[in-house]
């Protein structure tokens, strides 16, 4: 049989490849390749990377879908598996969706192995190929790569200008490197004309889809942000799946913040001993009026907590990102969960409550970085950017970012040394405007501006106090602020359908998988409203759309729940008309799941 | 921490600096430490230090961790803004406070618990980075507010109020500080204020982490019989080896030495600090023989006190990371931020 007749009807730009890999051999940059070649065909396209946490030998796979309707979730299905490793073969061949292709190395014929009857099995004999052609022995492994890049470039028909051109573009300084490059797709995609029958109905047709888009990872742009919004103390212990934040805001730093007569930096990084110092350290800058923040994940933010209390009574500000990884503990540190809400949203002992910021996507890790600065600076309170690895590390098409040279931060309410000289009195924590935010001064100021910054009991004088009535006049403000802070956050970003009484309501990285998950029950005669949380604490916008509905479906990527508990604890929406539909397997979420959950639902007759 | 605040109270004979402040300015709240403590002996010298050198208070930040000796920051300097943070990571808030305001004197009080125990790490990394802020370890070698256990700075074989007697080795900070790179490392006792006045000066005036391990028992807990840390034992068992005196930029250098016998260090901001050796064999200029000195003098139950060792050379944090003179806090966000035009321009990085 051929591979059109077993192959499903023609899938033109509407479909996913899955690669898998070994990690440590050079694939990274040939599916990077392979990606960045479909999205400058102008294709939307989504890519994902499920990597070990090791250098090298563990199995790896990357995912893209090609998504002419911008679908940029994962879709659940495997249209096209190249298999390059071995060992994850049989688990290879099992996930590919009916009607699929498999692609693999067929130096070693596997026939027992690679065998199934609904699928179709395309052997390209990679290593045969280059070892025949490259003497060197790394180049034979890394050229497999771009070998089977262009054997897909056969198949699925992408433009060989484009990859070449890339090609150049990374290799322009390295001669050698380039035409072996070169060679290796030559050799791919000749063998795949010569031997199959070119293209495959799934296969990439040239769109106008992706201009003024641009691929980018969400540590990357908030880092951006992080520049933009005039930080300039970063304190930081290495942990994944936040390291490349930091390591982006070092390189945009040595580009725009150094001066380039002098050579010296507006801008101190610090990489501290751990994160127990990396929170301190940002505290002990803002405390002296600059801008400053530290990148971490949950492990991370666990150790910083006693310091976010300490900021949350005390009252500075700090700015934390927290790329979530799966937990608990350790956990699998190169694997995606939405896991930490509850935990930053509470962390540390005693009443605390902290301000988070939600991104959905890279454009967002920009726009909410700035915003935590400001936001940070107006409450004098932490407040915590929760990316997570799928957002993080993983490029996702977005729209350009974009800079509004009108943007002043605001540092919020900071008396300068003429307003200290001029006031009459300065008491810290005084609650002057009836907002439940006090004024403060930056040490070094002034004469009059001083007092002590202390995690102990105080009064609203700055005092020290272990006085009953003092105490709780000054965490009861503090309600009043977080209550200022509900008003001030960014609202959730809805889609309201009026006929709809049930809802969804999701947060961050779940986005496309919801959104697309709408847009299938729509067709299948369920109508739901959506809600994605941008911020909490939750303002009234939230509470308002939860009221609207009957029936709330709450989706997120933890196993407990974590969002829909917060809503339990922080709205008054009934408990009992909320439903999880979780997704915790430390893969991102995809839209099956959460089709399937729904249509679950239904046909229990529990909902529409 | 205090509540009490101190009368005010400026007598005409009073003498004043060259800002026209009194020692009264540099005064903070009444301490509320158990009479006769030796920390508030160390208050009285950094008191008298910042008189002397004529620093505004409001140019000065102090910091603490906590604990007894945690709790003076409150008892100096009241018109300086002070930061009490938890338990043994006062120096990651002094880290943050220099990179945004390196104008600043800092100025770090921490205890024997605070800094050789729960904070052992970050006043390890302190030291590391060379942050530039004086650092004073108040040690008593027992935990005073949780009522008198051991601290980690215990010597063998000392004894507790209640009898118990230490077996575990001590982290002695000063060794510690010199095996480490330190570039300022001196050693004091509460007792001893015309040793201690011109160490803090010149620790105020390092460029660089200046550590001053003071020795200053605890009255309540410490003080007895048997203890390696009580006033008794620590006048009768302490060595000067190095006797340092502290001289002002403008100042000239009056007092008459012998070549050889005195050896001026120069500070970043002009001022001089004049050492004389006590000891014949110490060595200011060389670790290894500086350590084993006092090493060989620890052994026999005798305490090596004075400016044992210092390296003006050596860059600290802001040397290390190339910030501009101008703190990063007040750099205009002109200056930080890149613009439009720059993102229109990076744009195409992710094309």
């Amino acid at each position: 049989m051929s591979a059109k007749s077993r192959m499903k009807a023609s899938r033109i730009n509407d479909f996913v490849i899955r690669l898998a890999n070994v990690n440590g051999t050079g694939s990274a940059s040939a599916n990077g390749l392979l990606m960045k070649t479909i999205f400058r065909m102008g294709v939307p396209v989504m890519g994902k990377n499920f990597f070990p946490s090791n250098i090298q030998g563990l199995p790896t796979w990357y995912e893209i879908r090609v998504t002419k309707d911008k679908h940029l979730a994962r879709s659940g299905e495997i249209d096209i598996m190249v298999a390059m490793n071995v060992e994850t073969y049989q688990q290879d061949l099992k996930s590919l969706s009916p009607g699929g292709v498999f692609l693999y190395d067929s130096t070693w014929p596997r026939h027992s192995v690679v065998n199934r009857q609904d699928v179709t099995i395309l052997g390209v004999p990679l290593a045969k190929m280059c070892n025949e052609h490259f003497s060197n022995a790394r180049a034979r492994i890394l050229m497999k790569n771009m070998a089977y890049v262009g054997a897909l470039a056969s198949l699925l028909e992408l433009d060989r200008e484009v990859i070449e051109d890339a090609v150049h573009r990374t290799f322009a300084t390295k001669q050698a490197l380039l035409q072996a490059n070169m060679d290796a797709i030559a050799l791919g995609a000749n063998y795949a004309s010569e031997h199959f029958d070119c293209p495959l109905p799934t296969r990439v047709e040239p769109m106008n889809e992706t201009a003024g888009k641009i691929m980018i990872d969400g540590n990357t742009a908030s880092a951006l942000g992080c520049l933009f919004a005039g930080a300039t103390v970063g304190a930081w212990y290495p942990i994944t799946p936040s390291t490349s934040l930091m390591d982006a805001f070092k390189a945009f730093c040595e580009r725009y913040r150094v001066d380039r007569e002098t050579g010296t930096r507006n801008y101190c990084i610090v990489q501290a001993e751990d994160e127990l110092a990396a929170i301190g350290i940002v505290l002990g800058a803002t405390w002296n009026g600059a801008r400053a923040f530290t990148p971490t994940s949950g492990p991370g933010l666990s150790l910083m907590s006693e310091f976010i209390g300490y900021a949350y009574f005390a009252e500075l500000p700090a700015v934390l990102f927290d790329v979530q990884r799966v937990g608990p503990s350790t956990g699998m540190p190169t694997r995606t969960q939405q896991a930490d809400i509850l935990s930053a949203a509470y962390a540390s002992h005693g009443d605390t409550r902290h301000v988070l910021l939600f991104p959905a996507n890279p454009n967002e890790c920009f726009e909410l970085s700035v915003a935590a600065f400001d936001l940070a600076d107006r409450l004098q309170t932490p407040v915590i950017v929760m990316l997570d690895l799928d957002i993080g590390m993983n490029d996702w098409m977005c729209d350009d970012l974009e800079w509004d040279d009108r943007y002043r931060p605001d540092r919020g309410k900071v008396l300068s040394a003429s307003e200290l000289e001029s006031a009459e009195s300065f008491y810290r924590y005084m609650d002057v405007d009836g907002d439940g935010i006090p004024y403060r001064t930056y040490p070094g100021v002034g004469r009059k501006g001083a007092y002590f910054v202390r995690g102990s009991g105080h009064n609203k004088y700055g005092g020290y106090t272990e006085d009953a009535d003092e105490y709780q006049e000054v965490v009861d403000r503090l309600v009043r602020k977080w209550e200022t802070a509900a008003t001030l956050v960014p609202e959730p970003v809805m889609q309201r359908r009026k006929t709809a009484e049930w809802g969804i309501v999701s947060v961050g990285s779940c986005d496309y998988a919801v959104a697309e998950a709408v847009e299938v029950l729509a067709r299948e005669g369920i109508h739901l409203s959506y809600m994605r949380i941008k911020a909490f604490p939750f303002s009234e916008v939230v509470t308002e759309f939860l009221n609207q509905h009957k029936r709330i479906f709450v989706v997120e990527q933890n196993r407990d729940a974590q969002l829909k508990s917060l809503l339990t604890l922080e709205t008054d929406y009934p408990k009992e008309r909320m439903e999880s539909i979780l997704s915790y397997s430390g893969l991102p979420i995809d839209r099956r799941c959460v089709v399937e959950a729904i249509e679950a639902s239904v046909a229990r007759g529990e909902a529409a | 921490m205090t509540f009490i605040a101190k009368p005010k109270i400026v007598h005409k004979g009073l003498s004043r600096n060259a800002l026209g402040l009194t020692i009264r300015d540099y005064e903070g709240g009444m301490s509320t430490l158990c009479a006769g403590c030796g920390h508030d002996s160390v208050t009285s010298a950094i008191v008298q230090a910042f008189f002397e050198l004529d620093i505004p208070p409001y140019q000065v930040a102090k910091l603490s961790g906590i604990g007894c000796s945690s709790k003076t920051p409150a008892y100096f300097l009241d018109a300086s803004h002070g930061f009490n943070a938890v338990h043994g990571r006062m120096p990651s808030i002094a880290t943050g406070a220099s990179a945004a305001n390196r104008r600043l004197y800092l100025i770090g009080v921490s205890g024997d618990g605070d800094s050789l125990s729960i904070g052992l790490g970050q006043f390890s990394h302190a030291l590391r980075r060379n942050l530039d802020m004086l650092y004073i370890i108040e040690n008593n070698g027992v935990y005073g507010l949780t009522k008198g256990q051991f601290s980690a700075s215990a010597d063998v074989g000392t004894k507790a109020k209640k009898g118990e007697v230490n077996e575990q080795q001590p982290i002695d900070p000063v060794q510690m500080a010199m095996a480490q790179g330190g570039t300022f490392v001196a050693r004091g006792f509460s007792g001893d204020k015309d040793q201690l006045v011109p160490l803090i000066k010149a620790g105020i005036k390092h460029k660089g982490f200046g550590l001053i391990d003071v020795l200053s028992p605890c009255v309540t807990f410490n003080d007895h019989e048997d203890s390696t840390k009580s006033y008794a034992y620590t006048r009768r068992f302490f060595h000067p080896a190095v006797h340092a005196d502290f001289v002002p930029p403008a100042e000239e250098i009056k007092a008459a030495y012998d070549d050889g016998e005195v050896m001026p260090v120069e500070m970043h901001d002009g001022s001089k600090i004049l050492l004389r050796k006590v000891s014949d064999q110490y060595s200011v200029h060389n670790r290894g023989h500086a350590l084993d000195f006092i090493r060989a003098h620890h052994r026999r139950g005798e305490i090596i006190t004075g400016l044992l060792y210092i390296d003006e050379a050596e860059p600290d944090m802001h040397g290390i990371s190339r910030t501009p003179d101008e703190p990063l806090a007040q750099v205009p966000f002109g200056d930080l931020c890149p613009g439009s035009q720059a993102m229109e321009g990076l744009q195409e990085r992710f094309r």
